[in-house]
């Protein structure tokens, strides 16, 4: 009966065909060898030809790993994760060399033009009303390109490969690498900071406002390989960043494993906006192959009046374990979580915020909205709290979620824990289903099921869609339309 | 020209329509009258195609066409509109939005282009000053916060912006004081004519008052049990309905 029938039965048959991004790059790579050993941290670190401090730092970090357990209090539920099965660091042949557009290998070109990433900087700069986005473009283990990087250093704002930050500003590298997330903070951290290989640097000079948006675009093509990418970005006082980071990843059978860490550090009345696409492959309808995303990302509001904002469009993966959080050290510091989670298939979303009040008048919103359909799990997981000096620390909390048929769940898990009495922490929560009713109302008007589903979905995420970069927003909506393709009959 | 014929449903397990028979013209308009429980909401909502509904027996033809296998967009897309008694809310969705999807989803599905932004726009704001609807109203999310006679304005906005061949108006008059009942019965009569037709559904003769119709059938116990002229809806606001149900008793 009823359209809401019609879903539960197409989703019996959901064909994840619908992922677009799922095809593979032939490209000869190169690898280190299977498994997890000093050796491969070692490897690793030699590969990108790293100052001593730093491969101790990994060897140290490795060593750390190996007495930790992997964390089991989320609600996902996954075979055991072989690491001596996979390979750590997979390149592409020829990156070695300097990273200008013409030494790139045209398949990788034609690979992120296939995505939809436009790597040229003339083709940009010929169109005049087109907004500019630098990219840097990782594959699998390295940055293969990094546009507009001259352009950027102008202004002042470094934009570069992390592995490239460790020789051009090894200065700022030592100093923020691991101050935010520390190398012994939890099991997939730990196991990053000994094996991560590539991700972004972003350093914005005091008082500079980024003259365009930044972002880094994920792609892991090669079979079992774990992608560790590392990214650090860092608002000096008085500076201005938005960055947008971007994940796509072939059909594979076989999980893929994806362990990064982010780290942003925003001083005195700096401000950083990140936005994440997540679109990792999702697995098949039964399960088999998709990424294991397993994420730590957290911003640390150091400076007074500073302010970091995470906004989330989370649609891939087959297990998706994150928690962007702030860390609001600085007076009169703001974090901001705006989260749209949409799973489907068998996918399996535990994800959140952390809100860590610590100084004085600080102020947090976490807006989140949770979509589950076909035989999926969805876990909002989310910690506000306030220290017992954080006087005036305020946080409103919205966590929606929205059910599409009669076989996913949604779950909604907040912890708030306020040491002082002057804290004013609000939270408000629904559930609510797609009604048949709406439905048929839509339909009665000519929308077929689909359509009417994802015009009903995007009402319900619109506050949060209004917080990405408009360039973006249009994408994530039509993305949106995508991961629910096949929820409904 | 829409034509029922020996039609039976059954909501779990329980039947409502009872082998109802009715023919609505080529530009007709025909009103529905019955008492709570006859069926009438139920069979506007089997024509629109809604899906919670066993159809046991029966046809039903828009134009000559049998739709009884169609879904409700595709019927929608044929010219069949169906004015909500209690139209739905879809929050965080801007009615302009709505409207649009639906506009082109239509067009779309009879192969015509998409409109074009602006005639959309110039076609909405005159549509919407003849039914006292605010542009602001507009911009809010469909049906959300709205009193019940500006659900009901809406609904006749989307009737005249969609210029259905065929509208099935179910107890329109329900919730609207004198005024709105008289706006919204002015916007469907501007669309009568051009082979247009209209199945009224109500209790009450008042709303014929407004909106003339041509044919008046009695609805009881999931069927048509008289079929007369205008008459026949002031003949019942005088004696009631309880001959009818009765008769049908028996």
């Amino acid at each position: 009966m009823a359209a809401v029938q019609q879903t539960v039965d197409t989703v019996k048959t959901l064909d994840v065909d619908a992922y677009k991004y799922g095809f593979t790059t032939d490209i000869e790579s190169d690898k280190a060898p299977k498994g997890l050993n000093e050796d491969i941290v070692r490897f690793i670190s030699a590969r990108k030809k790293e100052p001593d401090w730093l491969t101790q730092w990994r060897l140290d970090a490795f060593k750390r790993w190996l007495t930790m357990e992997e964390p089991r209090w989320a609600r996902v539920d996954y075979p055991k994760i072989d690491y001596q099965d996979l390979y750590y660091y997979s390149a592409p042949k020829g990156t070695d060399g300097p990273r200008t557009l013409a030494d790139v290998d045209p398949e990788l070109l034609r690979t992120y033009a296939k995505l939809g990433i436009p790597l040229s900087e003339q083709e940009i700069l010929a169109g005049v009303q087109e907004r500019r986005v630098a990219v840097d473009a990782v594959f699998d283990s390295v940055s293969v390109v990094t546009t507009f990087k001259e352009e950027l250093g102008k202004a002042g704002v470094i934009f570069c490969p992390i592995s490239e930050a460790v020789h051009s500003h090894p200065e700022l590298v030592r100093k923020y690498l691991g101050s935010v997330v520390p190398v012994t903070d939890n099991y997939f951290a730990t196991l990053n900071s000994a094996v991560f290989s590539d991700g972004s640097f972003v350093y914005v000079p005091p008082g500079v406002r980024c003259p365009m948006e930044l972002s880094t675009y994920f792609r892991i093509n090669e079979q079992n390989t774990g992608q560790f990418e590392r990214t650090l970005i860092i608002a000096d006082a008085g500076s201005y960043v938005s960055y947008l980071e971007g994940c796509t990843a072939p059909k594979r059978d076989e999980n893929q494993l994806h362990a990064a860490v982010v780290e942003l550090i925003a001083l005195d009345d700096a401000e950083i906006k990140y936005s994440t696409v997540q679109n990792w492959y999702p697995g098949d309808s039964e399960g088999r192959g998709g990424i294991f995303n397993f994420v730590t990302k957290r911003g640390d509001c150091r400076g007074a009046r500073s302010k970091i904002s995470w906004t989330q469009v989370e649609t891939g993966s087959a297990i998706t374990w994150k928690y962007p959080s702030c860390i609001l050290r600085g007076d009169f510091s703001r974090g901001e979580f705006y989260s749209i989670a949409i799973s489907n298939g068998r996918q399996q979303v535990d994800s959140g915020t952390k809100m860590l009040h610590l100084g004085k008048n600080t102020s947090s919103r976490i807006i989140s909205k949770g979509i589950s359909a076909g035989r999926s799990q969805n876990t909002y997981r989310g910690q506000v709290f306030a220290h017992r000096k954080a006087e005036n620390a305020r946080n409103f909390t919205n966590c929606d979620s929205l059910l599409i048929g009669d076989r996913c769940g949604a779950h909604t898990v907040p912890y708030i824990e306020a040491k002082n009495s002057s804290a004013q922490f609000e939270h408000e929560a629904t559930t609510s289903k797609i009604s048949d009713d709406q439905l048929f109302y839509c339909m009665q008007r000519g929308l077929e099921a689909e359509e009417a589903t994802a015009l009903i979905v995007n009402g319900f995420v619109r506050d949060v869609l209004q917080q990405l970069p408009m360039e973006f927003a249009v994408e994530a909506q039509k993305l949106i339309a995508i991961s629910l393709e096949g929820s409904v009959g | 020209m829409l034509e029922i014929d020996n039609l039976h449903v059954s909501v779990a397990g329980r039947k409502i329509l009872d082998g109802l028979t009715l023919k609505v013209e080529d530009g007709q308009v025909a009103a529905i009258m019955g008492p709570n429980g006859s069926g009438k909401s139920t069979l506007s909502y089997v024509v629109a195609g809604r899906a919670d509904y066993e159809v046991q027996d029966g046809t039903i033809r828009l134009d000559g066409v049998d739709i009884m296998e169609k879904s409700p967009a595709e019927r929608a897309a044929m010219g069949l509109f169906l004015v909500f008694q209690y139209p739905l809310e879809i929050p965080g969705v801007a009615t302009m939005t709505f409207l649009k999807a639906a506009m082109n989803a239509q067009r779309k599905a009879r192969g015509a282009a998409e409109l074009p932004t602006i005639e959309f726009m110039k076609q909405v704001r005159a549509t919407a000053a003849k039914l006292n609807i605010s542009q602001d109203m507009l911009k809010r999310p469909v049906n959300v916060g709205f009193s019940g006679g500006e659900k009901k304005r809406m609904e006749i906005l989307q009737m005249a912006l969609l210029e259905p061949r065929f509208s099935i108006l179910d107890e329109m008059d329900s919730g609207l004081d004198i005024d709105a009942l008289k706006t919204c019965a002015e916007g469907v009569n501007a669309l009568r004519g051009e082979g247009r037709s209209f199945l009224v559904i109500t209790h009450y003769q008042r709303l014929l008052n407004f909106i003339t119709a041509d044919v008046v059938h009695v609805m009881s116990r999931g069927r048509i049990v008289k079929s007369g002229g205008p008459e026949l809806a002031l003949a019942l606001e005088a004696s009631g309905y309880a001959e009818y149900a009765e008769g049908a008793a028996a």
